[in-house]
C-alpha cells in the first residue's frame, strides 16, 4: 500500500539527538554563521524529549566541548563536579579487594580535569544551545527508515503512528513524513538499526574487526548527606565477572552533586557463559563492602542500561558513504581505554559537521561522499587517541583483567600507546557463547528490595512506556529459533541478557512458548548484538516510546 | 464563532514523581513536561469543530513560566491559530488562573472556552467551574460528547448514574472528560508551522488580576508504601486475621 507522506528538506539531517548528534549541528550552524551563509539543520529524536534515551556513567573529559562552546562556562553547561579523587580497585572475591596504587594504573585511567556529569543533562544543555543556533530539534519523531536512490543516501523516513499491533492503520494513524537533505548523519549511538542497514548496504565495515560490545547497568541514588564525597571516582574490575578472560567488563561508582551517585556495571557482550545475567551481576556487585558502604541507607532513584560500542580503532568501519556519514557510537568512536566516549562522540560529529559545512557553503549538491570527513579525521586528535588505544580491549578480552591489565599498563605508560603490534579480537560478541551442557548455571541471590533489586521494580524506575497496542518493534527473522534451537542449546540466553525483562520462555504444560514483552524494551539494543543466530532484529518503535531518563 | 482553549504544562504522565526532601513539593527540575492530557482533548475537541465550520479560530492560552512557551507551541501545532501567553513565574493557584483566563476570555470576545476537566499534577477540577462562576456564563463540565448548534451547545456529560445531557447558550464554558476523543498526533509540518505562528505575551497586571494565595500548602509526601501482603489457607484463618486487626 503506498501512503502519501509529507516531504521536508534540510541541508543536512541528523538522526539521533545525543552528543554526537547535537555537536554536529551546532558546529555546522556555527560555520554558517562564520562565512556569513546558511545552512539548515534538522535533529530528529526517537526519545519523547531530548535526553530521555541518554545514560552514561559519565565522567567527561572537555576536551571536544572546550573546542565548540570555549565559553561553556559562562553559557551555563552542566559541568557542576570536577573529579577530585580517583580510586581504582581490583576485586578479588565478593568480600575482598586490592586498592592499586596510582602507579599501576595505566595513564588512561587518571581523571585530572575531568568532571562527573549528567550527559543526560548535558545533552538537553546542549539542545538548547543548538535550538539558539537555528537548529530544529524534534523529539518523538524515530527515523525509522534510511532513504536510498542510486546507491545514493537522500534522507530517512520517520516512522508511522497509529497503527495497531498487527500492522493494521487505525482511525489515527499517521504516516510518517520523509526528511530529505544533501547530507544526512547518523548518530543512533550504539548499534543504531539503520546504521547497522548502512554498513552491510554500502560494506563500510569489511576491512574492520568485528564491532566489540558491552552492556552498561546503572542506577541513580540519592545518599546520606554524610556519605556524600562530590568530585569522588571509583572504578573496579574483576569481581562478580572473575579475573580470566571468560567474562570481563568493569564498575564505576562516582560522586555527583546533590547527595547524588551513579553506579553502574559493564558486562563486555563476549562473555561466554549462557547462564550470566549481567542485570544480575550488577545486583550482586552492589554488595561489594567498597561499593555497599556508599549505598547503604540511600534510596534508588533511577535505573537503565544500554549497550556501549567498545570495539575501538581496530574495528572502525568507513565514515562515509554516498550522501552520508556515520558519526559518534553509531561509527564507534568510545576509547575504551578511557571508559569514555562522549568527548569522543562530539568531536567526531564535529569533523563530519565541518566537512560537511566546508563543502555547503561552497554550494555543494550533496549525495556525494565526505570524503573531507575521513581526512580530517585523520589528521585530529580524536584518531591519535583511538590509535593509541587499540590494543587496550583486545588485550582485555585474550589475556584476561589480570595479564591485559598488565599488557595495557606497558602499553599505555611506557610507550604511550604506541607499542609497536597490534591485537586484534575478531571473534563477534555474537559467537562466543559456550552451548549450556558445557557450562555452569549461575545461582544468583534473591533480591533483597534495599540494595538489590528485581528487573520489573527496576523498569519500573526507568519510566518506560510505549503505545500499547502499536506492533512488537523487536522482530524474529525466524520465530521458530528461540524455543527450538536457543533454548536446548544456549538455555535461550536473551531471558537473561535483556535487562528489561522483555523476553520470556512461557512453559504452559509440556509446550514451551517464546514471549516479547516488548513494552518493557528500554532500547539497549543488547538483544540485537547478542543472540547466537543473530535472529533478533532491533527497530524503531512508534516516536517517544521508551525509557524516559530525567538526568541519566 | 471564536473559542478559546486553555493548556497546562504538567509534570508528563510517564514520570515518577519525587517528592523534595524539604516536603515544600515536588521536584520538577529537570523533569519531562507536557501538555495536560485532558487540555490536549480540549484542543482536540475545538480543532474537530474548527474543521466542522462550526469555529473560526482558536486561541490557544496558558498561564505559567517561561518554559510553558513550548506548550502553546504544541496547542499551535494541534491547529490553535495564535496563543496568549500569561507569564506569571510564581506557582499559581487555581482562583487566580481561572481570574486570568477569564479575563483574557472577556478581552478576546471569545463564545466558547474549552478546559480540560482538571489538571493531572494538583487534580483540583475546578478551574473551569471558576471561570464560569466569574464570567456568570453557563457551565458544562466532563464532557463526553459536545455538538455546537447556532447559538447553543448540547454536551453529554458522564455521571455516576450513566449519561446526563444538557443544553446550555452560548457563550459558555466547557470542560473536556477522557473519552470526549482521541487527540491526534502531531504532524511535522505543523509542529514547524506552529514556531512562526504568533504568541502575545501579557502579564496578570495586564489583565488586572493580583495574584491571592487563598490556600496555604502545609506538606506534600509520598503515599505510605503498601505492607506486603499475607497468604492465607482457610476462611476461618481470614475471618480471625480481619478481626485481629479489628477490621470486622
Amino acid at each position: 500500500m503506498t501512503v502519501e507522506r509529507d516531504v521536508m528538506e534540510y541541508d543536512v539531517v541528523i538522526v539521533g539527538a545525543g552528543p554526537a548528534g547535537l555537536a554536529a549541528a551546532c558546529r555546522l550552524k556555527q560555520k554558517a554563521a562564520e562565512a556569513g551563509g546558511e545552512i539548515s539543520v534538522c535533529v530528529v529524536e526517537k526519545g519523547s524529549e531530548v535526553g530521555a534515551h541518554i545514560l552514561s556513567g559519565a565522567v567527561f573529559e572537555p576536551r571536544a566541548l572546550n573546542e565548540l562552546f570555549p565559553n561553556w562556562k559562562e553559557l551555563g553547561a552542566p559541568l557542576e563536579t570536577p573529579v577530585k579523587r580517583d580510586d581504582i580497585y581490583l576485586f578479588t572475591s565478593e568480600s575482598a579487594s586490592i586498592k592499586l596504587p596510582g602507579l599501576f594504573v595505566p595513564k588512561t585511567m587518571h581523571n585530572e580535569g575531568n568532571y562527573i556529569i549528567s550527559l543526560g543533562k548535558l545533552v538537553r544543555w546542549l539542545a538548547t544551545q543548538a535550538e539558539g543556533l537555528g537548529v530544529d530539534i524534534i523529539p518523538e519523531f524515530a527515523a525509522q527508515d534510511v532513504i536510498i536512490e542510486d546507491g545514493i543516501v537522500r534522507g530517512i523516513t520517520i516512522g508511522d503512528k497509529g497503527v495497531d499491533r498487527h500492522g493494521k492503520q487505525t482511525a489515527d494513524f499517521a504516516p510518517g513524513p520523509e526528511l530529505r537533505a544533501k547530507y544526512t548523519f547518523f548518530a543512533e549511538g550504539c548499534r543504531g538499526h539503520i546504521g547497522k542497514r548502512l554498513l552491510k548496504d554500502f560494506a563500510l565495515d569489511k576491512d574492520a574487526d568485528p564491532q566489540h560490545y558491552g552492556i552498561g547497568l546503572k542506577e541513580l541514588w540519592k545518599i546520606d548527606p554524610a556519605k556524600h564525597q562530590p568530585g569522588l571516582v571509583v572504578h573496579g574490575a574483576g569481581w562478580p565477572l572473575g579475573l580470566g578472560s571468560e567474562s570481563t567488563g568493569g564498575s564505576f561508582l562516582y560522586h555527583l552533586e546533590d547527595n547524588l551517585i551513579a553506579v553502574g556495571l559493564i558486562v563486555d557482550l563476549s562473555y561466554s557463559n549462557p547462564y550470566l545475567s549481567p542485570f544480575d551481576e550488577f545486583q550482586r556487585f552492589k554488595q561489594h563492602p567498597v561499593i555497599k558502604q556508599h549505598l547503604e541507607g540511600g534510596e534508588r532513584l533511577s535505573y537503565g542500561a544500554r549497550a556501549i560500542a567498545k570495539g575501538g580503532y581496530n574495528s572502525l568501519p568507513k565514515m562515509a558513504f554516498p550522501g552520508g556519514a556515520l558519526v559518534g557510537c553509531d561509527l564507534g568512536t568510545m576509547n575504551f581505554s578511557k571508559i569514555k566516549g562522549s568527548h569522543t562522540a562530539m568531536k567526531c560529529g564535529m569533523l563530519a559537521a565541518e566537512a560537511a559545512a566546508k563543502v555547503l557553503l561552497a554550494g555543494a549538491e550533496g549525495g556525494d561522499v565526505l570524503s573531507g570527513y575521513p581526512t580530517e579525521f585523520k589528521a585530529s586528535w580524536l584518531h591519535e587517541e583511538l590509535y593509541c588505544s587499540r590494543n587496550f580491549g583486545p588485550a582485555l578480552h585474550k589475556f584476561g583483567i589480570l595479564f591485559g591489565g598488565a599488557f595495557n599498563w606497558v602499553d599505555q605508560n611506557l610507550f604511550g600507546g604506541k607499542i609497536p603490534l597490534t591485537l586484534h579480537d575478531t571473534t563477534p560478541d555474537y559467537l562466543t557463547l559456550k552451548p549450556a551442557a558445557q557450562s555452569t548455571k549461575i545461582e544468583y541471590p534473591r533480591p533483597d528490595g534495599k540494595l538489590t533489586f528485581d528487573k520489573l521494580s527496576s523498569v519500573f524506575l526507568s519510566s518506560t512506556n510505549h503505545e500499547e497496542e502499536q506492533p512488537v518493534h523487536l522482530k524474529l527473522a525466524d520465530p521458530s529459533i528461540p524455543i527450538d534451537k536457543n533454548l536446548p542449546m544456549y538455555d535461550e540466553p536473551a531471558q537473561r541478557y535483556c535487562p528489561a525483562g522483555v523476553y520470556e520462555v512461557i512453559a504452559t504444560g509440556a509446550e514451551k512458548r517464546f514471549q516479547i514483552n516488548a513494552q518493557n524494551c528500554v532500547h539497549c539494543k543488547t538483544c540485537d548484538i547478542k543472540d547466537p543466530a543473530q535472529n533478533i532484529t532491533w527497530i524503531a518503535p512508534e516516536g517517544s516510546g521508551g525509557p524516559n531518563y530525567a538526568a541519566m | 464563532m471564536k473559542a478559546l482553549v486553555s493548556v497546562k504544562r504538567v509534570i508528563d504522565y510517564n514520570v515518577r514523581i519525587q517528592v523534595k526532601p524539604d516536603g515544600s513539593g515536588v521536584v520538577t527540575d529537570g523533569v519531562k513536561h507536557s501538555v495536560n492530557p485532558f487540555d490536549e482533548i480540549a484542543m482536540e475537541e475545538a480543532v474537530r469543530l474548527k474543521e466542522k465550520g462550526k469555529i473560526t479560530e482558536i486561541i490557544a492560552v496558558t498561564v505559567g513560566g517561561a518554559k510553558c512557551e513550548e506548550t502553546l507551541r504544541t496547542a499551535l501545532a494541534f491547529g490553535a491559530d495564535r496563543a496568549v501567553h500569561v507569564k506569571v513565574d510564581e506557582e499559581i493557584q487555581s482562583l487566580t488562573a481561572a481570574q486570568a483566563l477569564a479575563a483574557v476570555f472577556k478581552k478576546e470576545g471569545t463564545e466558547i472556552f474549552f478546559l480540560g476537566k482538571q489538571a493531572i499534577d494538583d487534580d483540583a477540577a475546578q478551574t473551569g467551574q471558576m471561570v464560569a462562576a466569574l464570567l456568570d456564563l453557563p457551565q458544562a463540565t466532563f464532557a463526553s460528547k459536545v455538538e455546537i448548534d447556532g447559538g447553543k451547545a448540547t454536551v453529554t456529560r458522564e455521571v455516576d448514574a450513566g449519561l446526563e445531557t444538557l443544553e446550555i447558550d452560548l457563550p459558555a464554558i466547557i470542560t473536556t472528560d477522557l473519552r470526549l476523543n482521541e487527540p491526534r498526533y502531531l504532524k511535522l509540518p505543523d509542529i514547524m508551522k506552529a514556531k512562526k505562528k504568533p504568541i502575545e505575551v501579557v502579564s496578570l497586571a495586564d489583565l488586572g488580576v493580583t495574584a491571592a494565595a487563598a490556600l496555604k500548602r502545609v506538606k506534600v509526601a509520598t503515599p505510605p508504601k503498601r505492607s506486603k501482603g499475607v497468604m492465607v489457607k482457610t476462611v476461618d484463618e481470614l475471618v480471625t486475621a480481619l478481626k485481629g486487626k479489628g477490621l470486622i
